[in-house]
C-alpha cells in the first residue's frame, strides 16, 4: 500500500439510466484518468448502476467551505416564494 | 462422461476454475485497493464461466474439490503462482488475449459452448483491457516496473504454445489462425509498451499439451491442497 499516496484521488460521477443527470458515487485512487474509470467500472457499477461514468480528480473541483454557509446557503431558506411549493405533482411524475 | 464436448468443457472450465484461484490471492495483498477490488472481479467472472461448464460435465463441487491433480486438464500457464504483479499482468495478458479470439469463435459457432461464449466474452475482452492497460504502465512506466514486466513477459513466455494445442471436442477452432492473431496482438501490446516480444522458445520439451493430459507443474499439487483442503476435511459443509 506504500505507494498509492502518490496516486491522486478522482471523484466518480455515475449515471444510473438513461435522462438522469450523473450522480456523485465516490472516489478513489489512480494513476490516470482511463486508469480511474477502469476502477470506478469495478467499485461502482458492477451491479448494472450505470450506463456512463465520469471521473474528475478531486483537486480540480472547487467547493464552498463550511465556514461560507452562512453567507451561500441561509438567505434562500426564509423566502418560501421561491419554492414551488403550491404546484401539485400529478400522479407518475417521477424524477422531481 | 465419453462426448468430446466432455473434455472440451473440463479442459475450458479447469482453465477458468484454476486462474480465478490464482488471481483470488491477491485478495487482501494486492498493491492498491482498487486494484485488488478489479483483479477480485476478474476472478470471479471466470469462477462463474468455471461453474458453467464443470456443471456441463457433471457435480461442479465433486469436480472441483475432489479431483486429484493427475484428473484436472488446465493450461500450465494458469497454475504457476501470482509472482509480483508484473507476473500477474503477464498472464493476465497472455491468456486473457488467447481466451477473447478462443471464446469469440466459439461464440459465433454452434455447438454446447455457444451461449456461454457468447455471455464470457464480454467479459473476457474486459479482462484483456485491464491486462493490456496495466502493461503499458508498467512497460512504459519506470526503470524498475519496465524491467519487472519484461522479466515476467519471458518467465511465461515457455508456457504459451500449450494454449494452441488443439482441444478435444473443439473441431470448429482453428488453432493455428487463433496462435497466429494472438501473436500479432500481444506483439503489438508489448511494442506499445516499449517491451519486446521474448525470443525464447514458446514450450519446453516435455510440456507442450501436458496440461490438458493431466500432468502438472509442481507448483499445482501445493495449489489444489489450499483450494480442496476445506471441502474434504468437511465433506458437505455450508453456511
Amino acid at each position: 500500500m506504500s505507494n498509492q499516496g502518490d496516486w491522486p484521488l478522482w471523484e466518480v460521477f455515475v449515471r444510473s439510466r438513461r435522462g438522469l443527470s450523473h450522480t456523485h458515487a465516490g472516489s478513489l485512487h489512480a494513476p490516470d484518468a482511463e486508469m480511474a474509470l477502469r476502477n470506478a467500472r469495478d467499485l461502482y457499477t458492477r451491479r448494472n448502476e450505470g450506463v456512463s461514468i465520469w471521473v474528475v480528480e478531486s483537486a480540480a473541483i472547487t467547493a464552498t467551505s463550511p465556514d461560507e454557509k452562512d453567507p451561500f446557503f441561509a438567505p434562500a431558506a426564509d423566502k418560501p416564494y421561491r419554492h414551488p411549493t403550491f404546484y401539485e405533482i400529478p400522479e407518475g411524475v417521477k424524477h422531481l | 462422461m465419453t462426448a468430446p464436448w466432455h473434455s472440451a468443457a473440463l479442459a475450458l472450465g479447469d482453465d477458468a476454475l484454476v486462474l480465478s484461484h490464482r488471481l483470488g490471492e491477491w485478495a487482501g495483498r494486492a498493491p492498491v485497493l482498487e486494484e485488488e477490488v478489479a483483479l477480485a472481479n476478474i476472478a470471479l467472472d471466470l469462477l462463474g464461466q468455471a461453474r458453467i461448464l464443470l456443471s456441463l460435465v457433471g457435480d461442479e463441487d465433486e469436480l472441483a474439490y475432489l479431483r486429484d491433480e493427475r484428473s484436472f486438464r488446465n493450461l500450465h500457464l494458469v497454475e504457476q503462482p501470482g509472482g509480483d504483479f508484473a507476473h500477474t499482468i503477464a498472464r493476465q495478458l497472455y491468456f486473457s488475449t488467447y481466451q477473447r479470439f478462443l471464446y469469440e469463435r466459439l461464440a459465433s459457432s454452434d455447438s454446447e459452448f455457444t451461449a456461454l461464449a457468447a455471455k464470457a466474452v464480454k467479459e473476457v475482452a474486459y479482462h484483456q483491457d485491464h491486462a493490456e492497460h496495466w502493461t503499458l504502465r508498467l512497460g512504459d512506466g519506470t526503470a524498475e516496473s519496465h524491467e519487472r514486466m519484461r522479466r515476467a513477459c519471458e518467465a511465461l513466455w515457455t508456457f504459451t504454445a500449450e494454449m494452441f494445442q488443439p482441444v478435444e471436442g473443439l473441431d470448429a477452432v482453428d488453432f493455428p489462425a487463433l496462435e497466429e492473431r494472438w501473436l500479432d496482438s500481444v506483439a503489438s501490446v508489448l511494442e506499445r509498451a516499449t517491451l519486446t516480444v521474448p525470443d525464447g522458445p514458446r514450450s519446453r520439451a516435455w510440456t507442450a499439451g501436458a496440461g490438458r493430459q493431466g500432468l502438472h507443474t509442481e507448483p499445482f499439487g501445493r495449489m489444489l491442497a489450499e483450494m480442496q483442503h476445506l471441502h474434504r476435511s468437511h465433506p458437505g459443509a455450508s453456511w
